[in-house]
């Protein structure tokens, strides 16, 4: 701050007044970050000039780890804490791709539980980043509210698999236990429960005139820049771009159920503000609860255990998988010597390439928009920086 | 022109009530929690019933333990330290649970549960179902060293005695192969005694390739030098 | 009650020291009450339960509160400046509690019965601004600068809208004192100036909708101006960290604790005296006294304070331009349009 008190103010004599831009650092503790995102932000006054993201606070050498795994199966606990918030799907895109390279085919069982817990995690995943946007604009009751529905997600988990965050659930060629026989009663039972409360959450917050006015226009981002900085998921769809993996690239059993593909369409302001990309998020949960009844419906019977491999043990061979995290395009490119190690695990996470349009962006926003578009950017530290 | 000029002050008024309108709708949705139960427990009086599968802290039920060292190996933290002696075959370590003959002793048996991080690979590969993840959550230390569990529940002195004992066996056993491969020298080069002699060393450092193991199942072979 | 005391104690200067004391008898005790409720109240709108182990459901939780804030260490910024800073916690302070001077908690229990009271309220009221001013720039935090000018750019603008609403009080009472403008509601709730006053019923019918209107811009804007959601952007906990108040610890920090809920009950005190009532009972002459009036005039400040809670946890914050628009565009018209249709009424 010093540097611009040091400047006098000179204004009498007719000299217009100089003024400075100020740099700020929003981070890495900071309250609207999510974590230990350092952003620095070039401001005039309000205004933002310029942001300077810093990541790599939180960098955990993902895969330098996976090198040095014994085995694959080694791995899934690893890939469970890039994206902490949502590891059942981080679990699924690697066994998706160490399925492929070991061209296994898993029971289908395997594969609707799978598509129940990664929709359910959609749903958890897509609370908190609710929330906490309700948060980054100064609503605290929703939060409250989500991280209440993101419970009874985590039982369900619990119930499932003993862990309520990292869980080390799906395993290459199955899943480490079979639903309880409770499971599908109360996971129907919380479908229930959960669809009238999307619609409190959306008239306490979506459809208030305050949060409205603040993140739409906000934020814009358009079609061909989300494509260009290879944004995906949520970020993409909010810009109007109808691209959906489950749909478009399908895996597991995703095409056996009726769905939509939710995509902003600037009903508040512009095409890909932040307010479209809020709203792609609450009506996506919707949808995850429609394919989670459905899949409920339709679940065969099997054994789960039946396609675990003895030992995991891939050709030479490389192979890339990619599912729709709830942030995005969540990637694994796998490169396999023949032996029983990895030779190299290549993530590409979403929450890197979404958080990377941010300096586009926000130019030009205030501080408080900063906030809000960090917000609808719903980054999770943990796989930005693995 | 007439829309144009029309459109900012229905906008304008349209934001004042919608403005208005939210802010009520808000205030009801509000009030109506105001009065329903809330959801929070009071943790340390009350405490949540824990699923069956609850994977929390490890326990290992030394009983049933042979020393196979699968745990060991599935652990991707490598929080877990065994160390093995093996016994004589007067030595009667008795059986498991799941009716397995023990064959080693197990010295040193430690699970640094600071470093755990609960993703419960340990427990499917053990042959008899004894190290298990229990609800039991609650266990903060202020010294991290408290959070090192050894399991073993050999004495110092019994442990001496079967290192002991299993340093004769070895060198009855190395004086038998010496000798064997003294009367084969006599046919074959000596390289073929000092190969016999080789794997069996004994107390190596802790977290080192521990001794090859007679009940190992097929994917021990996985195992890296590291 | 001053006259009590003078003839109680004789005419000298302990008589003044309790009279200007007494408020300071009621903030402390109704500030605990208040954090209480805040919390509880949020609590129980989030499904949760708030403070549950202190006392029967946390009852002595603020009591434990003020004891922590008490025993911190009371940290002062290496680069702040520092008579700067510890001065201003006291503005602010100050600021608030001048304003329960005039603020009549009962007919026979005024502070200081001026003829200027709410003129006085709306001059004192804007000392607070220097004294986050203050704070804001003695911190030498960039957060802290900003929540201050936010908060300095708020407040003035907030105050021109709640003038315009004490203004149209004004036309129709005729006085500025707050007693009188209480008088003038007394017996019953249909004189209160929300319902159009004591005048016959087509000019009150008439002078209701631009009451009510009045009451809505008084009441947003008495927010705007205790800086609270959804106008607390000066102290906007996601953007700006804590605003103005994030180097302040300890002590310091509780004033400008005490300071915002003091002021939260003096702009709903003034909600109550110039559309409700005042210390009036709303039964006209049954349950009215000097001793009903201040539980009147108590009850009624706590509920709009509780409204205010209420509307806290509900709405999300305004932007800083946002903010400027709702007072200069929306507010201010509408006052100006509401004196202009009062000033009418009330000279027809």
């Amino acid at each position: 701050m010093s540097e611009i008190i040091t400047t006098p103010p000179v204004s009498s004599t007719g000299r217009t007044l100089r003024t400075e831009e100020m740099i700020l650092n929003m981070g890495p503790q900071h309250p609207a970050t999510h974590g230990v995102l350092r952003l620095e932000l070039v401001v005039d006054g309000e205004i933002v000039v310029d942001v300077i993201p810093h990541i790599g606070y939180l960098h955990r050498c993902f895969e330098k780890h996976c090198e040095h795994m014994t085995n694959y199966q080694q791995v899934i606990p690893y890939t469970d804490r890039m994206d902490y918030v949502a590891s059942m799907t981080n679990e699924f895109g690697f066994v998706v791709a160490a399925e492929r390279l070991l061209k296994i085919q898993v029971p289908e069982r395997v594969d609707y539980i799978r598509v129940i817990m990664a929709e359910f995690q959609r749903i958890a995943s897509h609370l908190i980043a609710i929330g906490t946007y309700g948060i980054d604009i100064g609503a605290f009751t929703p939060f409250l509210y989500c991280f209440r529905d993101r419970e009874k997600i985590l039982d369900l988990f619990e119930m499932t698999c003993g862990a309520r965050l990292l869980y080390n659930y799906m395993w290459v060629g199955g899943l480490s236990h079979d639903v309880p026989p409770d499971f599908i009663p109360k996971a129907k039972e919380f479908c229930t429960y959960f669809k009238p409360n999307i619609k409190e959450l959306n008239d306490l917050l979506t459809y208030n005139e305050i949060f409205v006015k603040r993140t739409a226009n906000v934020g814009v981002l358009p079609a061909d820049v989300a494509i260009n900085y290879g944004c995906s998921g949520p970020m993409l769809r909010g810009s109007g771009v109808d691209w959906d993996l489950r749909r478009d690239d399908p895996y597991s059993v995703y095409h056996k159920f009726d769905w939509d593909v939710c995509v902003g369409k600037g009903e508040m302001g512009t095409v890909g503000d932040c307010w479209d990309r809020h709203i792609v998020r609450a009506r996506e949960m919707e949808q995850s609860v429609r394919i989670i009844e459905q899949a409920l419906e339709q679940i065969p019977e099997g054994d789960v255990h039946a396609a675990i491999p003895k030992r995991i043990r891939p050709n030479p061979g490389e192979v890339y998988a990619r599912i729709e995290s709830p942030r995005g395009e969540l990637g694994y490119y796998i490169v396999s010597d023949g032996s029983a190690t990895p030779y190299r695990i290549k993530a590409r996470s979403p929450a890197f390439s979404n958080l990377s349009v941010i300096n586009e962006i926000s130019k030009g926003a205030m501080i408080a928009d900063m906030v809000a578009i960090a917000g609808s950017i719903d980054i999770v530290l943990g796989e930005v920086d693995r | 022109m007439v829309k144009m000029k029309m459109n900012p002050v229905r906008e304008y008024f349209s934001g004042v009530y919608l403005g208005l309108k939210t802010a009520f709708i808000g205030m009801k949705v509000t009030f109506s929690h105001l009065f329903t139960p809330a959801v929070t427990i009071q943790y340390p009086t009350q405490k949540m019933k824990l699923p069956e599968r609850a994977r929390n802290r490890l326990y290992v039920n030394m009983d049933d333990c042979i020393g196979c060292d699968q745990c060991s190996m599935a652990c991707p933290v490598d929080c877990i330290t065994i160390e093995t002696i093996k016994s004589t075959p007067e030595d009667n370590l008795g059986v498991t649970s799941t009716g397995q003959k023990k064959r080693l002793h197990v010295p040193v048996f430690d699970i640094d549960i600071a470093k755990c991080c609960y993703c419960g690979l340990c427990v499917p590969p053990c042959p008899t179902e004894c190290i298990k993840m229990t609800d039991v959550y609650e266990f903060a230390e202020f010294d991290r060293h408290n959070l090192i569990y050894s399991f073993a529940t050999m004495t110092p002195a019994e442990i001496e005695t079967a290192r002991v004992k299993a340093k004769k066996m070895e060198e009855e056993a190395a004086a038998k192969k010496a000798a064997a491969a003294k009367a084969a020298a006599e046919a074959k080069i000596a390289a073929a005694a000092k190969a016999a002699t080789a794997p069996q060393v004994q107390q190596s450092a802790p977290v080192q390739a521990p001794p090859p193991n007679p009940a190992s199942p097929p994917n021990d072979s996985q195992q890296k030098p590291e | 009650m001053e006259q009590f005391l003078i003839s109680l104690l004789g005419d000298n200067i302990w008589v003044h020291i309790i009279m200007g004391a007494l408020p300071l008898v009621f903030i402390l005790p109704y500030a605990l009450v208040t954090i209480y409720l805040e919390m509880k109240i949020a609590a129980h709108m989030q499904d949760r339960l708030a403070y549950m182990r202190t006392g029967w459901h946390g009852t002595l939780q603020p009591f434990a509160d003020i004891l922590k804030l008490l025993q911190k260490e009371d940290t002062i910024p290496t680069a702040a400046d520092k008579i700067l800073f510890i001065l201003a916690p006291y503005i602010v302070f100050t600021g608030t509690y001048a304003a329960f001077a005039v603020l009549p908690f009962s007919k026979a229990y005024v502070g200081s019965d001026l003829n200027i009271g709410l003129f006085y309220i709306v001059a004192i009221s804007s000392l607070v601004v220097v004294g986050l001013l203050m704070a804001g720039w003695a911190s030498n935090n960039k957060w802290s600068l900003f929540g201050a000018l936010r908060s300095a750019a708020q407040i003035v603008s907030y105050e021109i809208p709640s003038a315009f609403a004490i203004l149209a009080v004004i036309m129709i009472t005729g006085t500025m004192s707050l007693n009188g403008i209480s008088d003038f509601q007394s017996s019953g709730i249909q004189n209160w100036l929300i319902f159009g006053g004591p005048f016959p019923m087509g000019k009150k019918l008439l002078l209701f909708p631009f009451m009510l209107i009045m009451f809505v811009i008084y009441y947003i804007s008495s927010m705007a101006e205790v800086n609270r959601t959804p106008f607390d952007i000066p102290e906007a906990e996601s953007e700006l960290v804590q605003g103005y108040n994030t180097e302040f610890s300890g002590m310091k920090f509780a004033m400008f604790y005490l300071a915002e809920y003091a002021n939260l009950f003096v702009v709903s005190a003034i909600v109550t005296v110039l559309f409700f009532g005042g210390w009036a009972s709303p039964f006209g002459t049954f349950m009215s006294g000097p001793g009903w009036d201040a539980f009147w005039f108590i009850t009624k400040g706590m509920f709009f304070v509780c409204v205010n809670i209420w509307l806290r946890w509900t709405l999300p914050r305004l932007r800083v331009d946002q903010l400027m628009y709702v007072s200069w565009k929306v507010l201010t018209p509408f006052a100006l349009f509401c004196v202009l249709a009062i000033g009418l009424i009330v000279v027809w």
